[in-house]
């Protein structure tokens, strides 16, 4: 009997999203990438392609991060106060394709780093590394308006992705973007109007919709994670029906969502039934991101290099058409 | 596909008894329609129309049952492609393969690790459901002293595994009763595997290359009368894998393709470790009813139990506690009081740091219709006036000597409110769960 198989026919893309300029193009990357362009829903070949694999962002801090548990902060020992031989380690001991700086120390609260001293860190991870920067603040609106520009204008025509432009705080980062030739990162907060409406603010600046990716919020595994996962699968939905509000990549923070999570952090002496922590946390930001990428995460943001190995893998192994 | 009342009304017997309690037949077969009545309460429908009523009203993904009394596992009868669009019903079964070339210490030893495999979450127990006995050795009687000894072990429902029809019956002599999953019937074995299924009556893997050949199986083994199926669309690539599971949902669904309209089952095929959970993972997410992985350690199957949960919560109905006063570590009447919304996740959030905190507390878990904090606030669920009323129903003024109640961070603006509603001094804690241990500790020493 030949079965007559359902094919799904979409009349969208979802837009293409480069990281990083080359020399020709008036950056310095060594490298560059490309995200983003399905036609289909997750890795169902058949019904439309995936030109770009999903990529891994490994994500850096400027300031020593105060709360990861020892198996994660491990793999960075001597480097976790430097964010330069940080990035240089990610970049060359664990192949790193893109790095995400979290500018952390900006924050009034974890240290109130100058402007200055944000794009001077910027600048030196730009010199010593030829991969693609995603740039963010601490998430203080204030001192981000003050941060971001600086650190924009410091990377300028690198093509950096940054982030986050939120529906109440968008305006200095969209246009310090628009002028420095950068890439954004556009948040909402688990809802699929406000995701559409950031969109719509930006871009009534000027602001390309081809340069802006979605952060749609995400929950780790067993924290929330299947409102993302809904919000995710309903946005692609509508992006391939043809909304173009809504057809940008997506970018997901699942290595701080993840390391969060009890079940990640938790010593086997308090939870003998839970087993060894180290793997534990592992799987943890390992299936957090797998879940993602099955509802059409096109960027991950993650921590540990021993699960973005494992889910470089997993990304091969469903990307093989 | 749902029939309509006037598809129902064809074959009622359009006599307008009134014994069904319905004024007409027509008025009947609509409440029938909307699933609001029984179709056993006409008594003068004929068997045909019966027949022809239950059929047509078979849901478009069967639900099979496997295993007994409380390790029933049921799976199938889902009725969406996302979860969005209504709930995934069936949680996926998830179960763990033992094959007979194993030492008897092995297979013990592994029983034992997959009996334990339960876990507590959000206040509910998630674990695991079926251990796969394989026959790997070729020998009846390996496969028969695996069967006996995992059997007499585990109280899990159980699924048998042989392409041979005579070691699977030995094999079924001995558990039939706690009706297991037969795996698995194909093109060479399946009018024998059909005949010890439909003589036990228990239900029956089928396995096939193609959805082609898998159709054509299927109605060659309902036609012997066995209709508890489960399919398998056998090894593949992981995407190709996902693009099968995919259709067979999706053929059941939009076009009640009947060959098609079971629960599938999925085995890992993965040999690394972490790709195996990965693998499960990506099965449990896109479609697959039964999932078989080799790996037994908790950090490999909690991580899938956890996903599977949020997986199949119903996206209508957030998971909610019960709204009252919990005791969280030694409380006395000088513990602090820690209020947040009766949403589970919210509410286990609070507890679990509050008990990582080491400071005995009570935590009040407000009814706010199962919502979030910063959910509920939006949504005048959470209010001044709704945290002061919890505060004087819910028992917490006998057992406590002061007056001094902790709200979320994110709703600091109810500070003022909710001291004047109250008479209680607030105190506005931290923004996220994780800031309650650092900030208990501070507010002891201060």
């Amino acid at each position: 009997m030949a079965v007559e198989l359902i094919r799904d026919k979409w009349v969208n893309k979802v837009n293409t999203l480069k990281l990083g300029s080359g020399m020709e193009e008036g950056g310095s990357r060594s490298s560059t990438l490309t995200v983003g362009g399905v036609s289909t829903l997750p890795y169902l070949f058949s019904d439309g392609q995936m030109p770009h694999r999903p990529v891994i962002a490994m994500e850096i801090l400027d300031t020593k991060p105060p709360d990861w548990p020892k198996a994660l902060s491990e793999p960075f020992n001597g480097v976790l106060d430097n964010p330069v031989e940080w990035a240089k380690k990610c970049v060359n001991e664990y192949k790193a394709e893109v790095l995400c700086l979290k500018l952390q120390s900006t924050h009034p609260d974890f240290g109130d780093a100058s402007p200055d001293k944000a794009a001077s860190t910027v600048k030196a991870i730009l010199g010593a590394v030829g991969v693609p920067l995603i740039i963010l603040g601490s998430g203080n609106d204030e001192k981000d308006n003050l941060v971001l520009p600086k650190c924009s204008e410091a990377a300028k025509g690198e093509n950096c992705l940054f982030g986050d432009a939120t529906q109440e705080n968008y305006k200095t980062l969209t246009a310090s973007c628009l002028a420095d030739g950068h890439s954004i990162i556009a948040e909402s907060p688990i809802d699929i109007n406000i995701a559409k409406q950031v969109n719509i603010l930006i871009s009534d600046m000027g602001f390309p919709l081809e340069k802006i990716a979605i952060n749609p919020t995400i929950g780790a595994l067993g924290y929330g994670m299947e409102y993302a996962y809904s919000i995710m699968e309903r946005a692609r939905l509508a992006a391939l029906a043809g909304d173009k509000m809504l057809s940008m990549p997506f970018i997901c923070f699942v290595g701080f969502e993840a390391w969060r999570a009890k079940e990640a952090k938790t010593p086997q002496a308090e939870h003998p039934e839970w087993g060894p922590e180290v793997e534990r946390g592992l799987m943890w930001e390992v299936i957090t991101a797998t879940s993602m990428l099955l509802c059409g995460a096109d960027i991950l943001v993650m921590r540990h290099p021993k699960a973005i190995s494992i889910v470089n893998q997993t990304i091969d192994k469903l990307m093989k058409k | 596909m749902a029939l309509s009342g006037l598809d129902i009304y064809k074959h009622l017997p359009k006599t307008n008894c009134k014994e069904c309690g319905f004024p007409t037949c027509l008025a009947f077969a609509m409440q029938l329609a909307a699933k609001k009545v029984d179709l056993s309460k006409c008594p003068r429908i004929t068997e045909a129309g019966k027949a022809a009523l239950d059929s047509a009203s078979r849901p478009p993904i069967k639900l099979v049952s496997i295993g007994k009394d409380d390790q029933k596992l049921e799976v199938g009868n889902e009725t969406v492609m996302f979860r969005h669009e209504e709930t995934f019903y069936h949680p996926t079964g998830l179960g763990f393969l033992i094959e007979d070339t194993l030492t008897s210490d092995e297979v013990s030893q592994k029983v034992s690790s997959i009996n334990k495999l339960k876990f507590e979450r959000v206040g509910q127990e998630i674990k695991v459901d079926l251990i796969a006995l394989k026959c790997a050795s070729s020998n009846k009687e390996t496969f028969v002293e695996l069967v006996k000894r995992v059997s007499s072990q585990t109280d899990l429902g159980l699924v048998l595994m042989s392409d041979n029809p005579e070691v699977m019956k030995e094999g079924l002599d001995i558990v039939k009763d706690r009706r297991p999953l037969i795996y698995a019937a194909d093109k060479d074995n399946f009018e024998k595997m059909a005949e010890l299924a439909k003589e036990r009556s228990l239900p029956l893997a089928v396995k096939a290359q193609t959805l082609d050949e898998l159709a054509v199986l299927v109605e060659k083994i309902t036609a012997r009368g066995v209709e508890d199926l489960v399919l398998d669309c056998e090894d593949k690539d992981l995407p190709k894998k996902i693009q099968e599971l995919t259709q067979v949902r999706k053929l059941a669904l939009k076009k009640t393709f009947r060959p098609l309209g079971y629960p599938t089952i999925a085995i890992t095929a993965s040999t690394c470790p972490y790709q195996e959970v990965t693998e499960a993972a990506s099965y449990v997410a896109k479609y697959a009813s039964i999932v078989i992985m080799k790996g037994v350690e908790p950090w490999q199957v909690l991580p899938i139990l956890t996903l599977r949960q949020n997986i199949f919560t119903d996206p209508q109905k957030p998971l909610q506690v019960e709204a009252k006063v919990y005791e969280v570590g030694q409380v006395s009447d000088k513990s602090p009081v820690l209020v947040t919304t009766n949403f589970s996740l919210s509410y286990y959030s609070v507890e679990s740091e509050v008990e990582s905190s080491r400071v005995g507390a009570y935590i009040i878990a407000s009814f706010a219709e199962g919502l979030s904090v910063l959910t509920a606030w939006a949504a005048e669920k959470f209010t001044a006036e709704t945290i002061a009323k919890t505060l004087n129903e819910c028992g917490i003024k006998d057992k406590v000597s002061h007056k001094e109640v902790i709200i979320p961070g994110y709703v600091a603006v109810l500070s003022a409110p909710l001291e004047e509603e109250s008479g209680w001094k607030v105190k506005v804690g931290p923004k996220e769960a994780a800031g309650i241990p650092s900030y208990l500790r501070s507010l002891k020493n201060s």
